[in-house]
């Protein structure tokens, strides 16, 4: 029972990376239906540019100041992205716009391994302590991946639904030809949902890195595919989808290394896409696309 | 009335080679109703997209003093031209409600906008029982009438509408034409371009009919009305 209970704790924290990483690709999606493939690079960014500034800051940062530099960072690199190399594609057919995320991907990813050809270890950014809660391991890591998770993403379900912007933004999502007819420039709410997604997913990298502290140039490929899949599972595009497809696959992947081999781990999660794709071919959450005439 | 808040001169618009407009010019004066008629692909809806901003053109598009050309058709909403989509363009996953407050999205004066929202709900009681419901549950009848009033919203000068009578049964038909006769005595300059052209006639002050991207005929609407080309071609006399 305790065991069971303490891979359910791995599992919750998982998830909970796995879903901060995947409301990246569904953000994005929502409103341009366009996979950024550089969601899963930017996410690694996210762990070597905490690394770069606990290492060279003169002064220690504390834990809040470096959450919130790694995002405006990766966002502001995601919202650049966005500006220089999709913008020109909006009109071009998505599979120009789609090799264009992959090159970026590829660009970023062979930078930082140009940079940093091993694997790095990440400093401990504050002191972790183990707790024990009826037999049940959880430390102060665990705890914070899913304090500051929670937090980010009830912070965006906030935004999205009662902000103006959020309004704004779940128009633009519906009908991009229509919102400009409103007085809504779709290029600034198109820029702000790169900034918010990669930053959430800079955010998911720091913690990733502190949660297995070990990080490395191709980090974001396997990662990133995963939340990708969390995403598609719960539905692309559905916000909520993205928190309960990160949660599946979180726990699956736990449960499974936890009884089975571990290398069956990767088999099972991409089996499971498959399979919850044969059923629900929008994923749980999502629906199928209005078609216009 | 010899102020004229919109001029078209001139107006291109084309797909790719394929030109929709070629070259049309009218003028839209401060109060009136104008109407562009026509039948489906005769250019109206390209003619409008362009004047919004929503489209390139070529030509020149002149709004209460003001060139318009080049200007992206969210900064032609501040300017004071508001533009009901063909279509509708409800927002269909927002709430009624939100589909209101998203037409004044240039505006800041929070006590204005809820005082328009109030003022548009009362012309719209139907809209009213529907305020937290989402607007894609709506009926066409209703989805058009939620279009108009966040139309309106902006607090316009003018109103564009693309076709409002498309896809409702006749009474529904009349009630829209009926608040838009109510829009234009409240004072807002309306262009509107319709197919039904013997409805769109009866409204307007004066018209122009459009055919494969040009204008045939213009000027004053009763006279169109009477006219036999008219007659002839839309009305099936």
């Amino acid at each position: 029972m305790a065991y069971f209970a303490q891979q359910a704790v791995n599992a919750i924290s998982l998830g909970f990376l796995y879903a901060l990483i995947a409301l990246g690709y569904t953000m994005v999606y929502g409103v341009l239906t366009m996979i950024n493939f550089a969601h899963g690079d930017l996410f690694m960014l996210g762990a070597f540019i905490c690394l770069l500034l606990v290492t060279f800051s003169p002064i220690a940062l504390p834990f809040p100041i470096l959450l919130v530099l790694v995002m405006l960072i990766i966002g502001g690199l995601g919202g650049l992205i966005e500006r220089l190399a999709y913008r020109p594609l909006r009109d071009a057919p998505r599979v120009s716009a789609v090799i264009t995320a992959l090159g970026c991907g590829l660009v970023i990813s062979n930078t930082t391994l140009s940079i940093s050809p091993y694997s790095r270890a990440m400093p401990e950014v504050f002191n972790d302590q183990y707790f024990n809660v009826f037999g049940v391991g959880i430390s102060t890591l665990q705890m914070l991946i899913i304090g500051v998770s929670l937090a980010l993403m009830i912070g965006l379900d906030a935004l999205i639904q009662k902000s103006r912007f959020g309004m704004a933004l779940r128009a633009v999502a519906f009908d991009a030809r229509s919102a400009p007819l409103m007085g809504i420039s779709v290029n600034r709410i198109i820029s702000l949902t790169f900034l918010i997604g990669t930053g959430l997913g800079g955010a998911a990298g720091m913690l990733y890195g502190m949660a297995f502290p070990v990080i490395s140039a191709s980090m974001g490929v396997l990662v990133g595919w995963k939340a990708f899949i969390a995403a598609v599972i719960g539905g692309i595009g559905n916000i909520r989808g993205a928190v309960l497809g990160g949660f599946i696959l979180g726990t699956v992947e736990i449960f499974s290394v936890a009884t089975l081999p571990s290398t069956y781990r990767d088999l099972i999660s991409y089996s499971l896409l498959l399979v919850i794709l044969i059923f629900k071919p929008y994923g749980i959450l999502g629906r199928a696309p209005n078609i216009k005439v | 009335m010899n102020d004229v808040l919109l001029q078209v001169k001139d107006l291109t618009v084309s797909y790719g080679d394929i030109p929709a407009v070629k070259g049309i010019s009218f003028h839209v004066q401060r109060g009136e109703i104008f109407t562009l008629i026509g039948a489906n692909g005769a250019g109206k809806s390209s003619t409008l997209r362009a004047i919004s901003g929503l489209m390139h053109y070529g030509g020149m598009v002149t709004f209460d003093g003001h060139e318009l050309c080049g200007i992206p058709a969210d900064r032609v909403v501040a300017r004071g031209l508001a533009q009901v989509p063909e279509g509708r363009g409800i927002f269909g996953n927002l709430t009624v409600l939100e589909n209101l407050r998203l037409g004044a999205w240039l505006r800041r004066d929070r006590q204005g906008i809820r005082e328009d929202i109030e003022k548009i709900l009362e012309s719209l009681p139907r809209l009213k029982e529907r305020l937290r419901q989402s607007a894609g549950t709506l009926s066409g009848g209703e989805q058009q009438m939620l279009a108009i009033g966040r139309a309106l919203m902006s607090r316009a000068k003018m109103l564009l509408l693309d076709e409002p009578s498309m896809g409702l049964a006749p009474k529904l038909v009349a009630d829209i034409y009926a608040t838009l006769r109510e829009i234009h005595a409240a004072g807002t300059t309306i262009l509107l371009v319709e197919q039904n052209a013997n409805l769109a006639l009866r409204l307007a002050h004066r018209a122009a009919v459009m055919e494969t991207g040009a204008i045939t005929l213009s000027g004053d609407s009763v006279a169109l009305l009477a006219s036999p080309e008219v007659q002839r071609a839309y009305l099936g006399a």
